[in-house]
């Protein structure tokens, strides 16, 4: 029944009636492992991918790099907790390699974004250093490239 | 001179291809939804572009030996052996060619000629009885039946044989009708045909494409091997069409007469796409695996959808075709295409184009977006709907 997720990770608006057309299973059974991936929190919510820059919106994302001391015998959980906590955060990540953590960000404006960085996040602790990158460009996110709309350009030809 | 008298008979009976008038109507269309092109929509996936540039930025521009890079050579022999069991010599039993077409013709144009009998199922790609035409032998076409989910039957193979038949060809997974051939069906062939003097051209270029259970290569029976011939390629597996780049596997001394021909009229397969297609054969597994699990699922929603506007249709459990039997229409094959098309733009090819006995049936091709086939299946509901039977 995996390939419910996988049909789903592309498309969260496909439908169960859809899904189990697609897999030769019933309707029934579709809706209820998706029901049951929800209740497990295998689906953890669902999801739209947008181009924001092809909107009015003013959106500025940032990539920090923070350096923390791990908490005896909590390690880095406590204080990812401490930062992920904060609604402005959009992921978390746990990183091997130079730095800690990868916070990263989203807000209206570079300001916002530099001020919840002094303000929030270096005070903080734990937090021994943060480095923080401004996107510039989103070229492709979540396996989809952005300014590439998928055209058929198959010729006629007789086979 | 009137050219057109200068022109040899063999040649000119073969006749042009009869969906032409649909391509030329669908081109001036707006939103029509093309289900008649027999391809991969899929783009080749990039590992095997870029070898291809990797080749082009290395100046790997000259030929190849005319067999094909023996590098290429010995992965076909690996996979060949790694998903069919068949064992094949690189330097003497494997021919690369210009798509599996080209390994086609050169098969037929060595073994047959005037006199000669091919016995062809139908309905099935045009080519094999086209090749056979130009090389003056007689095509002797066995019609397959829905009844026996188009498959061919030893009776049928039995009473198609004469004392003139020098080849059979195998084309499983089929185009048109996707029906497939399980080794317990291919081993009822293989008991007609050993031991006879009867050459098998088995084309498998849609192998990878089968949705139940594996895929059996008639060669993988001893009793057969030496008399086969496996007709391979990289345009279905790894949607690699344009790339023109298929393969021959059989006996060398077949083998070896063929390259005879490829040589003289080819010199050899481009060597941007043997690069490419060594990188295919080495890392391409889980593209090809994700490629064949969407059709898949395509393939059930298209089936899903014919069944939902009221026609019969068998499973198709190859290929990317559906071929669903459109006799309750009321119409023709070619009618329906036409009025399909004009009435409510969805383009699908008239089962009569790959054999008189695909009258009655259309060929439609899940090698298409799935919003492509949710809505051409609308449409044809639709269609359907509107003929009021």
């Amino acid at each position: 029944m995996e390939e419910i997720l996988e049909i789903l990770e592309k498309n969260s608006r496909a439908t169960a009636e859809e899904i189990a057309v697609m897999l030769g299973k019933t309707t029934e059974e579709v809706a209820e492992a998706i029901k049951k991936y929800e209740a497990e929190n295998v689906i953890v919510g669902y999801s739209t991918l947008i181009n924001w820059e092809k909107t009015h919106r003013e959106k500025v994302t940032a990539l920090i790099e923070v350096k923390v001391t791990p908490q005896r015998g909590l390690g880095f959980d406590k204080i990812a907790d401490r930062i992920y906590r904060y609604p402005e955060v959009n992921a978390c990540y746990l990183m091997s390699g130079g730095f800690d953590l990868t916070v990263i960000i989203e807000g209206k404006t570079m300001k916002e974004v530099a001020l919840f960085v002094s303000e929030k996040l270096a005070p903080l602790e734990s937090v021994l250093s943060c480095a923080t990158h401004f996107v510039l460009k989103k070229y492709k996110d979540k396996g989809t490239i952005f300014e590439e709309k998928p055209t058929d350009r198959r010729e006629p030809i007789y086979i | 001179m009137i050219m057109k008298d200068m022109i040899v008979d063999r040649v000119k009976k073969v006749p042009p291809s009869g969906i032409r008038k649909y391509f030329d109507l669908i081109n001036e269309m707006k939103d029509a939804i093309s289900l008649g092109v027999g391809e991969p929509d899929f783009i080749t996936p990039w590992n095997i572009r870029e070898a291809g540039i990797y080749s082009l930025e290395n100046g790997h521009t000259q030929y190849s030996s005319n067999a094909g890079f023996i590098e290429l050579r010995e992965e076909i022999a690996k996979y060949l052996y790694r998903k069919f069991s068949l064992e094949y010599d690189p330097v003497s039993e494997i021919l690369v060619t210009v798509g599996g077409s080209e390994a086609i013709d050169a098969a037929l144009r060595a073994l047959v000629g005037p006199g000669d009998e091919v016995i062809i199922p139908e309905p099935s790609f045009v080519a094999y009885k086209g090749c056979t035409g130009f090389t003056g032998a007689t095509a002797v076409t066995i019609p397959l039946k829905q009844e026996n989910d188009f498959k061919l039957t030893a009776e049928e193979l039995e009473n198609a044989i004469t004392d003139r038949t020098k080849v059979v060809i195998i084309p499983f997974p089929n185009n048109p009708t996707g029906a497939i051939m399980t080794k317990e069906d291919l081993y009822e062939l293989v008991k007609v045909l050993k031991d006879r003097n009867i050459v098998i051209i088995s084309d498998e270029i849609y192998c990878e494409l089968t949705y139940e259970g594996k895929h059996t290569s008639i060669a993988s029976f001893p009793e057969v091997k030496e008399q086969t011939v496996v007709i391979n390629g990289f345009s279905k597996s790894f949607a690699m069409t344009g790339w023109r780049l298929g393969y021959a596997c059989g006996h060398k001394d077949l083998i070896n007469e063929m390259k005879k021909i490829h040589q003289y009229c080819i010199m050899c397969a481009p060597t941007t796409a043997q690069d490419a297609a060594i990188e295919a054969l080495r890392n391409s597994e889980d593209d090809v695996e994700m490629m064949a699990k969407e059709y898949n699922r395509r393939r059930r929603v298209m089936l899903d959808g014919f069944k939902k506007a009221g026609y019969s249709c068998f499973e198709p459990k190859g290929a990317f075709y559906v071929f669903p039997n459109i006799k309750s229409s009321g119409l023709s094959s070619d009618e329906f295409c036409e009025r399909l098309l004009t009435e409510y733009k969805v383009l699908v090819v008239p089962g009569t184009a790959f054999g008189e006995c695909g009258e009655g049936y259309v060929r439609a091709c899940y090698a298409s977006s799935m919003e492509n086939i949710v809505e051409a299946m609308r449409r044809i509901k639709a269609f359907t709907d509107s003929l009021g039977k």
